[in-house]
């Protein structure tokens, strides 16, 4: 095997793993937002909420395309670089990703036919039950990758049988302890995304002194929703980290830079861990039994350390390190900001106040990278491990794979999503700048289900000349 | 229950080649036509239909992987390169379907990753057909060929075949949705292309014969194979005809007929083995538990409904696309 094509291919993995879910975990919180509206708009027929519902709606279809198109490459790259991985899991993984597609492919792409046809062709209740249907698809798809990926973390319900995992008891892999933690974790972190996007896009258009009404809408709701959901997040990381604690302490020992084993254990807020020598350098750290009370909700509990694990057990300690502190940084500064957003509108004093709008609009990529380093923390964090504890990375790649071949495909596919998600993203940014232009929403006759993209084709051409204060 | 998933898996692959092959074909005569009018009316007659034709090659992916995925992993590492340069065509020309009337200065960029990704991935899925109608190199059940060993004259001939298929699949279809100048320009294409898949399919049955390539010896052991060949011939003489006659409509169903009994041949040819002379199906399949769960969940009504959308979107869009109005605008 070789060691090269090895650390290309994680690479690779890791690169187009990273882009593709920016766009779910947007698209996942916006189709939940969507139903919001709509139902907001079905129950008071207040003509803003349609206004607002059908500007985001465009760029749902932007985004929601991207999405899949960085994701169909996914499906393959097990097969491509992980054959190892893909021929043992297959019988697991494989039924799971089927559920994935299958499912989302009837709910989304039919009901998103609804949502661009449908609107003066099916009675309101209907359309707004298409919206519900279309948000019930993306979340049953991050079900059904949590599914897939916490086998990996946790492998439960299977045997080993001719060299393949052999799947002996469904209902253990659906009902894996940990999805029930780690899915509604996800499923919050893109709510709270979505929520910080249509806050700050509000936030830009006060800022701006456009679309006064819709703008302040989206402050007021975006900001409550993120104020209301993020105690929650953090609930539900919390008990991430028990699950992590209980069933993977050398991704645990890593995420915590704790070198010995300690009862009760001390808690590390910062430090430089220096891998080489078994330290922490420039460590700030809360004394015991800090550690055990976040770790195991207990006062007196033994903490392991990464001194009685074997080193070849070990992630690279550094990445999950400051990715997890990366991700509760971006957490914690979201929680401030919708507090204090939500107070300050609440008193009605949010759209005078220049320093927290121009926080709030420069916040959108807090929740990107709080989800991506998220993620970094459980991936990395899992190594040298692809199925936790039963089959190592380093054994599940192609073994015939050449360092030539993965470079070549690592080049090409850097290129290509730079290229195409560059323009992708310019797309999303001009049509986030026009704003919900105040004119009857027209269906782009080339339109279809299919084409999630084609919403937005007629509003990309003009330019955003209507764009004069609001009310 | 195996036969069950062979069954969905070899609906899937050709719905795709079916499908897919008309875009794709499509996307090859973009190429040689000239005028943004041409060009407008030959996207519009692909441009709704175009993504939900690609869910297929993903439904076969996902299929292949859960009920097959000895055949998932050995056929996808084998193929590495091809396979993703083709996924990144795939996507490169379905990004370009869509920015590329959003922009006037740069279309140009656009309609050249059209046209290549379209003739990217049609060459490489006649190559890697090529490769394992030949065989690949294994030793003890892993593939031994190493970069390139898909790499042969023969797969090469085949990524060609491909290319003059798929634009003969795509110029039949333009006839049936188009009208005035890009109908007559496919039709005058048609005997040509025609002519090549024929002079192709000549070549690669001498090359077959030649090297005494095993899949030959399942005809001598199946004669009942002869019939696919048969109903094909006729297929192509009714398409003979039916240029002549200047028919709109009977051309695109009798080059569909003719793929149909092409895949009916291979499917059979390569019967019981799904990597010829390597993996049989039996040896491929996932244990029974992951078969049935899939069956319940996915299989039973989920796949037919994912037909039934299928059907209804493209009895949505029958009949002729607007002559003119440049791609919508």
């Amino acid at each position: 095997m070789d060691i090269t094509a090895l650390l290309l291919s994680r690479i690779q993995f890791a690169f187009t793993i990273t882009f593709h879910i920016i766009f779910p975990s947007f698209t996942i919180g916006l189709a939940a937002w969507l139903t919001v509206l709509e139902a907001l708009s079905f129950a008071t027929g207040r003509p803003v909420y349609r206004g607002i519902f059908e500007f985001w709606l465009k760029i749902f279809g932007v985004a929601f395309g991207m999405g899949v198109v960085s994701g169909i490459v996914m499906a393959f790259q097990f097969g491509t670089n992980w054959s190892v991985l893909s021929k043992m899991s297959g019988p697991i993984q494989g039924p799971l990703l089927m559920y994935e597609t299958f499912w989302a492919f009837m709910l989304e792409a039919s009901f998103f036919g609804v949502l661009i046809f449908g609107r003066s062709r099916v009675p309101p209740w209907f359309y707004l039950f298409s919206t519900a249907m279309v948000a019930l698809g993306t979340t049953f798809s991050a079900f059904f990758i949590m599914v897939n990926n916490s086998w990996m973390q946790v492998p439960t319900g299977y045997v080993l049988e001719n060299g393949v995992f052999a799947p002996n008891d469904w209902t253990k892999i659906l009902f894996n302890s940990v999805v029930w933690s780690r899915f509604p974790h996800m499923l919050l972190a893109a709510y709270l995304t979505g929520a910080f996007c249509v806050a700050a896009t509000g936030a830009w258009y006060v800022l701006r002194k456009i679309y006064h009404a819709e703008a302040r809408i989206m402050l007021r709701m975006g900001l409550g929703l993120a104020a209301v959901l993020m105690p929650i997040q953090l609930f539900f990381g919390h008990l991430n980290g028990i699950y992590v604690n209980t069933y993977q302490p050398s991704k645990m020992a890593a995420i915590e830079g704790r070198w010995n084993d300690e009862q009760p254990g001390s808690e590390v807020l910062f430090a430089w861990p220096d891998v080489k020598n078994r330290r922490n350098l420039f460590a700030i750290t809360l004394p015991s039994p800090f550690g055990s009370l976040i770790d195991s909700d207990s006062l007196t509990a033994k903490e392991t350390g990464l001194n009685s694990i074997p080193q070849e057990d070990w992630p690279p300690v550094v990445i999950p390190f400051f990715a997890f502190r990366l991700m509760v940084g971006c957490g914690l500064l979201m929680l401030g900001l919708a507090w204090l957003g939500s107070y300050l509108s609440y008193r009605h004093r949010l759209a005078y106040n220049r320093p927290l709008l121009w926080a709030t609009f420069l916040s959108f990529p807090l929740p990107f990278i709080a989800v991506i380093t998220g993620w970094f923390t459980a991936e990395v964090g899992r190594q040298p491990w692809v199925v936790y504890g039963v089959l190592r990375t380093a054994d599940a790649m192609t073994p015939f794979l050449t360092a030539r071949q993965a470079t070549i495909s690592l080049v090409i596919f850097c290129a290509v999503y730079a290229f195409i998600f560059l323009f992708g993203t310019f797309y999303i940014y001009r049509l986030i700048r026009t704003g919900p232009a105040r004119k009857q929403f027209e269906v782009p006759h080339l339109a279809v289900p299919n084409r999630p993209m084609s919403l937005a084709d007629e509003e990309l051409i003009e330019e955003p000349s209507h764009l004069v204060a609001g009310e | 229950m195996v036969m069950f998933w062979v069954s969905l898996l070899a609906i899937s692959i050709l719905l795709y080649v079916l499908l897919d092959g008309v875009d794709l074909g499509v996307g090859l005569l973009f190429g040689l036509a000239r005028g943004d009018a041409r060009r407008g009316a030959m996207l519009s007659s692909v441009a709704p239909i175009w993504d939900g034709n690609e869910t297929w090659l993903v439904v076969t992916a996902v299929i292949l992987w859960g009920a097959f995925p000895l055949v998932y992993a050995n056929l996808l590492s084998a193929f590495y390169l091809p396979l993703i340069v083709m996924l990144l065509g795939l996507i490169l020309r379905g990004v370009a379907f869509e920015f590329r009337y959003k922009t006037q200065r740069l279309r140009w960029i656009w309609d050249l990753s059209f046209v290549g990704g379209s003739l990217i991935a049609t060459f490489i899925q006649g190559l890697t057909v090529g490769a394992l109608v030949e065989g690949l190199p294994f030793t003890n059940g892993q593939y031994s060929g190493g970069e390139v060993g898909w790499l042969t004259p023969f797969a090469v001939l085949c990524g060609i075949g491909l290319c003059l298929g798929y634009a003969l699949l795509g110029a039949c279809w333009l006839i049936r949705k188009c009208e005035g100048e890009v109908r007559d320009v496919a039709r005058r294409q048609i005997p040509v292309l025609a002519v090549g898949v024929l002079a192709f399919l000549v070549v690669v049955f001498a090359y077959a014969l030649a090297e005494n390539l095993p899949i030959l010896h399942r005809w001598i052991d199946r004669p009942y194979l002869f019939v696919f060949p048969a109903i094909g011939a006729i297929a192509a003489t009714v398409l003979a005809l039916s240029i002549l006659n200047h028919n709109d409509y009977l051309p695109f169903h009798m080059v569909a007929l003719v793929f149909m009994s092409a895949f009916g041949t291979l499917a059979l040819s390569f019967w019981p083995y799904m990597i010829p002379s390597v993996i049989t199906v039996d040896q491929a399949a996932a244990p029974q538990s992951s078969l049935v769960f899939m069956f319940w969940g996915c299989g039973v009504i989920v796949f037919p409904l994912m037909l039934i959308y299928t059907l209804v979107s493209y009895s949505v869009f029958r009949g002729k696309v607007r002559a003119s109005g440049g791609y919508g605008h």
